[in-house]
């Protein structure tokens, strides 16, 4: 089941599996390789589970001469390389093919350098999200940007996808906290961008590798901006009978002048799940708000204050301030365990596209009327604070064709993102899951202007195949390499 | 001076650009020509985006604004101010600094990447950006991002054109990220403090989670500026003051507005000679670079972002040497000349030179966006 096509595997490449396989094995470590068919299954997907492709090898290097070496072996043999973090891409942006090899960060977790006085720090990017707070939170900093996979997912990955999470409202996402980079390009060659310093110069390339889904490049060490932790935190919640008064209340509350650092959203049947799963007592109500807000106690009263102003003024089916540490675990406990809830009760495809604030009810309502059109349950949980939707079209992997149709919803519901002013995807990236849709959200000329720049730092095409261009987009420069390679 | 190019919309500006594609005829492009001369000096015909002007979408509940590059910018802090929001990366106004005139608009400021003291603790313009359209050099129409806050649609070209002046396209139309106004804004002004002990105090400051928005110093004068609801305030400078311990007195109100202004515009350098440089390090690195260009080119500076933005007043006499004295006194940074007669620009880097592979991809993406160089041609060569 299956209805993402990937190109036909490169049958040189293929063919000289010995002979590259022997090259890595004579520049690499013999414990940063795996070449073992058995031990390789375990790389032939992410959290895309429905894509499953075993590469040729999985390389595991712990410093970046390493990642270098290795890929300047992959160019010299004209081998496709795959980046690979934590693996917990939702949209196949670590899909192997059958004749690349991943490159993975697993090995690379060194804290280089922690600097308080200049608020940064140094990592080696297979760190996880979690981690880099935790080094730095015993004295009272942190790093923002905090996607909900965050327990298991890598800087790497972080960077590649441009990754956002809850508390981005405030503090923003990836690349606005990320100040340095250490690069290796496609050809092995490596480069530094950006370092501890607050703006880079000449044109800005951190911006165009942050968000790259591993097309130009391996990051393999970055400078992350940390902060200091705000003094406390709490949050509330906010039942309200349909999604429109939601809506509005969202709205309400950022133009009033107090900027939460989240504002999530769950519909009835996430709230629904979620209490069977966990019992934090969440209201059972059509549209759930959790706003949080920051600072001192005298701070945060005031705040929660003028949101009780304009949420009463709405007429909530529930407003309910924390009142304790305890109870503010508990309501985000249910927001983080949303996902994991819905699993245990189905299937689900997660979709990531966003929408104008302005635009959230409508495409709310929408998704319900789109639902209905294909026959299938749809669940939202989101950050409504920037718009970024996260539906969760539920289906059975085990009834034929109910993925197909999943696949067909997400579609049409992440067309309608674009059509209300939006865009096909906010922090998972496209992979391959919605490269095939970019043209909903892009000229042909937009693509190849990107695909240009690609050209520039991957010309021989060879870093992440077949994802983020529609394929027929990328054909003609794919088969130019192919025909290249095979002349070679 | 020959007379600009004036587009009135992307179609006819599309038209242009095509048109000097085809004869291979180089632009300047200007919004209000107010940071014309940064940069290495270039010579073509004004391609000027000021009829480009006006906001397309103001959505004050969603915090997005999108506008014609050719908007000035009084006109957009007009429009916010009417919802109480403003820019939040607080763009520097270089006319006094730069000696120039005219109304300075968004896509000269998106196109520096142009901004101010807020940088700090709200992010820089690059980060208030959220999408853009604009014109390349082989006369395409072409947008990348959007306007919505989060957003990994492909590769972020949008951020690319941010600080490229110009020289990958000609912006016509840009959308921002907008933030609230803050209620209340009081500054905290300490004395008599020499260069490192202002770097520390920054340093002890901006480890709080006081959300410090501005912190800037200027002749042994440190200032740190606080923002946000009114008795957010009020408390925060009383346990800021505190914690401190360096005393200080406390400026707010029409005054207040006017010294952020002043600091952001870089005022103090403004009726000087001789050159000014624009540095960017780590901030406990400025010291150091401080105590260098003080005692060998007999510069005046000055610090904002907390240490980690160098301004540097070169005397005319010492002008010539002071590209090597700085650049190499910088650890790890860059520095911009951003203001220099045409004969110095002319002989010096103005932007930083950068590593010979980061150069050539620099070198090869112009080439892809502007094959025909003719996009504001040799503006950010070093």
């Amino acid at each position: 089941m299956s209805s993402i096509e990937m190109p036909e595997p490169d049958a040189r490449v293929l063919g000289n599996r010995d002979a590259i396989l022997k090259a890595l094995a004579e520049a690499l470590p013999a414990d940063g390789l795996i070449t073992d068919p058995h031990q390789t299954l375990a790389y032939e997907c992410d959290a895309l589970t429905a894509y499953r492709c075993p590469p040729l090898a999985v390389i595991l290097p712990a410093t970046t001469e390493e990642v270098s070496q290795a890929l300047k072996i992959c160019h010299q043999l004209g081998v496709k390389v795959v980046p690979r973090g934590a693996g917990t891409s939702l949209a196949g942006g670590s899909l192997a093919t059958a004749d690349s090899v991943i490159i993975g960060t697993s090995r690379l977790r060194d804290t280089i350098e922690v600097n308080y006085p200049d608020r940064y720090i140094r990592v080696q990017t297979g760190v996880t999200n979690l981690s880099v707070t935790q080094s730095v939170e015993n004295d009272g900093f942190f790093y923002a940007p905090d996607p909900s996979s965050q327990l298991a997912c890598a800087i790497a990955g972080n960077i590649a996808m441009n990754s956002g999470g809850a508390h981005c409202l405030k503090y923003g996402v990836t690349t606005n906290n990320l100040l340095g980079v250490t690069l290796v390009l496609a050809d092995g060659e490596v480069v530094e961008l950006g370092g501890a310093h607050m703006d880079a110069p000449g044109l800005d390339m951190l911006a165009l590798i942050c968000g790259s889904e591993g097309q130009l490049g391996i990051v393999t060490e970055a400078t992350l901006r940390i902060l200091p932790k705000p003094e406390g935190a709490r949050p509330v919640l906010i039942g309200f009978d349909d999604a429109e008064t939601a809506g509005e209340c969202v709205a309400q509350i950022i133009k009033s002048g107090v900027l939460p650092v989240a504002i999530e959203y769950m519909d009835r049947l996430c709230i629904q799940v979620v209490e069977d799963f966990t019992a934090v007592g969440y209201p059972l109500c059509e549209a759930l708000l959790i706003v949080e807000v920051e600072g001192s106690e005298a701070e945060i009263a005031v705040q929660i204050e003028r949101i009780e102003k304009i949420a009463l003024a709405l007429d909530p089916r529930e407003f309910r301030v924390s009142q304790s540490l305890e109870q503010s675990e508990l309501i985000w406990k249910g927001r983080k365990s949303a996902f994991g809830a819905m699993g245990r009760l189905n299937d689900y495809l997660c979709l990531d596209g966003t929408v104008p604030v302005s635009a959230l009810p409508l495409t709310l309502r929408r998704i319900g009327e789109l639902a209905q059109e294909h026959q299938m349950e749809v669940a939202n949980v989101f950050h409504a604070g920037d718009g970024n939707m996260h539906p969760l079209i539920l289906y059975n992997a085990n009834l034929e064709g109910d993925f197909e149709r999943a696949e067909q919803l997400g579609a049409a519901i992440l067309k309608l993102c674009v059509e209300v002013g939006g865009c096909l995807t906010g922090e998972h990236g496209v992979g391959i899951e919605k490269r095939d849709l970019m043209y909903e959200q892009f000229s042909p000329d937009d693509l190849e202007a990107m695909m240009q720049v690609k050209d520039v730092f991957d010309p021989d095409w060879m870093l992440n195949p077949a994802k983020v261009f529609p394929l027929n987009a990328s054909a003609a420069r794919r088969s130019l390499i192919a025909t290249q390679g095979a002349a070679k | 001076m020959n007379a600009a190019i004036t587009p009135c919309s992307e179609a006819e500006l599309q038209d242009v650009v095509k048109e000097a594609a085809s004869q291979s005829a180089p632009f300047r492009i200007s919004g209000g020509g107010t940071r014309a001369n940064i940069g290495q000096p270039v010579a073509g015909q004004t391609l000027s985006t000021n009829a480009l002007s006006g906001v397309d979408l103001y959505d004050p509940g969603a915090l997005t604004l999108v506008v014609g590059a050719g908007t000035s910018i009084q006109d957009i802090e007009d429009t916010l101010a009417g919802e109480q929001q403003m820019l939040a990366f607080e763009p520097m106004d270089h006319r006094s600094l730069l000696g120039t005139n005219g109304a300075p608009t968004i896509g000269g400021v998106v196109a520096g990447n142009v901004s101010g003291p807020r940088r700090l603790q709200a992010g820089a313009c690059r980060d208030a950006l959220l999408g853009v359209r604009f014109v390349d050099g082989r006369g395409r129409q072409l947008k990348s991002g959007g306007r919505v806050m989060k957003n990994v649609t492909g590769l972020d070209l949008a951020r690319l054109m941010c600080g490229a002046f110009g020289t990958l396209g000609v912006l016509s139309q840009v959308a921002l990220k907008v933030l609230p106004r803050p209620e209340r804004a009081a500054t905290l002004v300490i004395d008599n403090l020499a260069d490192a002990a202002t770097v520390k105090v920054f340093c002890k400051a901006l480890s709080t989670p006081f959300e410090v928005s501005g912190a800037a110093s200027i002749d042994g004068r440190a200032y740190l500026r606080l923002e946000g609801l009114d008795v957010q305030v009020g408390d925060r400078l009383t346990r800021l003051r505190e914690y401190l311990d360096e005393g200080g007195e406390v400026i707010d109100g029409d005054a207040h507005h006017a010294l952020w202004r002043n600091i952001r515009d870089v005022r103090h350098f403004a009726d000087t000679g001789g050159s000014i440089w624009r540095v960017s390090v780590k901030p406990t690195d400025a010291p150091r670079l401080l105590t260098t260009v003080q005692r060998e080119l007999d510069a005046k500076t000055s610090l904002d972002w907390g240490g980690g933005l160098v301004w540097i007043q070169v005397p005319q006499e010492t002008s010539e040497s002071a590209a090597g004295v700085i650049r190499s006194a910088i650890g790890q940074g860059h520095a911009t000349l951003i203001r220099a007669s045409t004969e110095l620009r002319q002989k010096t880097p103005v932007f930083q030179p950068e590593s010979a592979r980061l150069t050539k991809i620099s070198t090869q993406l112009r080439a892809q966006f502007d094959p025909h160089n003719i996009l504001n041609p040799g503006l950010m060569a070093a």
